[in-house]
């Protein structure tokens, strides 16, 4: 959508990404995102890794990007974003 | 995107949904059979029926051969475009196509207007040229998720001065890049503090945030040239802890064409123009020079003046401030900048002659600031309309109010030497002085705006005078 796009009126000289936010101390609580990069058995490996923050207090939610072979899509990201406090990106083969 | 070229040959653009187009369908299909005929059809490629038709659903044709009405006929040569006639006229017809017996069996009307072309249609035409001139915009394109608020995200991104803005859309930067002649990759300025180039593009995306019409964009352009200088000193201006910004006092005929308003609640809230110009000269600051409160921005408490502070003056009696300033006369579109704080209200109901107000005004000029300190700031006195005519009527010009107001403004050195009146704050001690004016030579200046009714002027105090402050700057409005 066009209106979705804006022009940068700033001097470009940061990156266009917003910055990562400071690691938290514990995931007590928290809301943690897992991001499927779509490679193979990366299902597997997020499997364990969810049962694992569950059983230490964590919420899951289990997302997926398309395809590894390109960026997670705008969407996609302002979704983990909006929804969790945290989040894993997995890499399997 | 460059123009798609013509083929040789007669060329017809026209759309099903024009009267006119459906009327000379016949005549094309009569033209089809004799000569080389390339139809564009702007809303239907099945029309005209039965005759081979390029589809231009996108306009680029259109858009590129600047079709403004259909049927357009166009003749095509070796070297692109020979002739064309818009709408339908039987002798233009025959005469472009070299067809003397054109349309003879058929019986149709001498001429008929034609109607206008889909590509000059105003819901379509800022999204056409996003989409066909969109390559002329050299600025980073920023994605947002669709299910974003580009509202909260511009606050997000820390571009707003506290107030919503309108998003910088390349349909919306293109139409601000109508309102000027320059190209969107000329550098304007140097701006202030990171000394980053300002492109004409940088400054319509300002615009375009801070709500700006195209026909406000020469008039941001200017006033980013005019403060973007070591005279002006935006940098001083922006870091200094005094509660100070760019004040724009603008004049000539261009004003009421943008809709300015020099009278009633001249210096107020709702005006879009003075606002939006204003406005997007400190938008610029901020977002592009990186000039932000708490960061190169130290004022102590800032003023609000500084979201957006920009006026017109009245035409008359006595010329305006630019002309008063420099060569330029009051029928060019000027604007001086001045670095000055929030306007105070100088009242005086009673005085009916200029001796008597000139006493008012110069009691209140010498309080700027501080009663003791003499020289070292400008300030600009708006006269409201009812102070005007108490002077014109007396017979004093501009030249003669100054004169008057400075000859009550020297001030006797015992009085504002530190120390005197049991206050430290003063000029130092030692000097051997009779006196010292309160301003020095131009630094006293005079605008007129306001509405009709009221005995009443306005103060705007400046920053630091001279080399080692802000000089005020007048500009031509350059188009």
């Amino acid at each position: 959508m066009a209106s979705k796009v804006l022009l940068d009126p700033t001097a470009e000289s940061t990156p266009a990404e917003r910055q990562r936010i400071t690691r938290p101390e514990s995931l007590d609580g928290l809301t943690v995102g897992l991001l499927d990069i779509s490679k193979p058995r990366g299902n597997v490996f997020l499997d364990r890794i969810a049962e694992h923050l569950e059983r230490r207090g964590a919420t899951v939610r289990r997302y997926r990007k398309p395809t590894f072979a390109k960026p997670a899509p705008v969407d996609l990201r302002h979704e983990i974003a909006d929804q969790c406090h945290v989040v894993i990106e997995a890499l399997a083969d | 995107m460059a123009a798609p070229p013509l083929p040789e040959g007669l060329v017809a653009v026209v759309k099903r949904d024009c009267e006119t187009c459906r009327t000379v369908a016949p005549v094309l299909a009569e033209l089809a059979e004799v000569t080389s005929l390339t139809i564009y059809s702007q809303d239907d490629p099945a029309f005209p029926e039965g005759l081979e038709v390029t589809d231009d659903r996108d306009l680029s044709v259109s858009w590129h051969h600047d079709i403004e009405t259909v049927p357009t006929l166009i003749r095509v040569g070796a070297n692109g475009e020979e002739a064309r006639t818009v709408g339908w006229s039987l002798q233009q017809w025959r005469a472009l196509a070299g067809i003397d017996q054109l349309a003879e069996n058929l019986s149709l009307p001498e001429q008929r207007p034609g109607c206008g072309s889909m590509s000059v249609d105003p819901d379509l035409v800022d999204t056409l040229r996003a989409r066909h001139s969109g390559s002329l915009l050299r600025s980073r394109h920023l994605d947002l998720a669709e299910a974003e608020d580009e509202f909260e995200y511009m606050h997000r991104m820390g571009w707003s001065d506290g107030l919503p803005l309108v998003p910088p859309t390349a349909e919306r930067v293109l139409a601000m890049l109508e309102g000027t002649s320059r190209p969107p990759d000329e550098v304007v300025a140097i701006v202030p503090p990171d000394l980053v180039q300002a492109t004409v593009e940088k400054i319509a995306i300002s615009a375009v945030m801070a709500g700006c019409l195209p026909e406000h964009l020469p008039w941001v352009i200017t006033a980013v040239e005019a403060v973007c200088n070591d005279e002006f000193n935006m940098h001083g201006l922006l870091a200094t802890t005094m509660p100070v910004g760019p004040v724009i006092v603008c004049s000539g005929p261009g004003t009421s064409r943008i809709g300015m308003n020099p009278g009633v609640n001249a210096l107020g809230q709702g005006n879009r123009a003075s606002l939006s110009i204003g406005r997007a000269l400190q938008l610029l600051v901020r977002n592009l020079g990186g000039g932000r409160p708490g960061g190169v921005d130290r004022a102590t408490h800032g003023n609000p003046g500084k979201l957006s502070f920009c006026f017109a003056e009245h035409p008359g009696p006595f010329g305006s401030l630019a002309s008063s300033r420099s060569d330029i006369d009051e029928s060019t579109d000027a604007i001086t900048v001045f670095a000055g704080e929030g306007p105070r209200c100088i009242v005086d109901q009673l005085s009916r002659t200029p001796e008597s107000l000139a006493g008012t005004l110069a009691e209140n000029l010498r309080s700027m600031h501080h009663h003791k300190l003499a020289l070292a700031f400008d300030a600009i006195l708006v006269l409201g309309p009812e102070h005007v005519r108490v002077f014109t009527e007396g017979g004093w010009d501009r030249t003669r109010i100054v004169a008057e107001l400075e000859a009550r403004l020297q001030l006797p050195y015992a009085e504002i030497v530190r120390g005197a009146g049991g206050i430290a704050e003063g000029i130092p001690d030692g000097l051997g002085l009779e006196s010292l004016p309160k301003f020095s030579p131009g630094g006293l200046m005079l605008a007129h705006a306001g509405g009709g009714a009221g005995l009443f002027s306005m103060l705007i105090a400046g920053w630091v005078n001279g080399d080692s402050g802000s000089r005020p700057v007048t500009r031509a409005v350059q188009y």
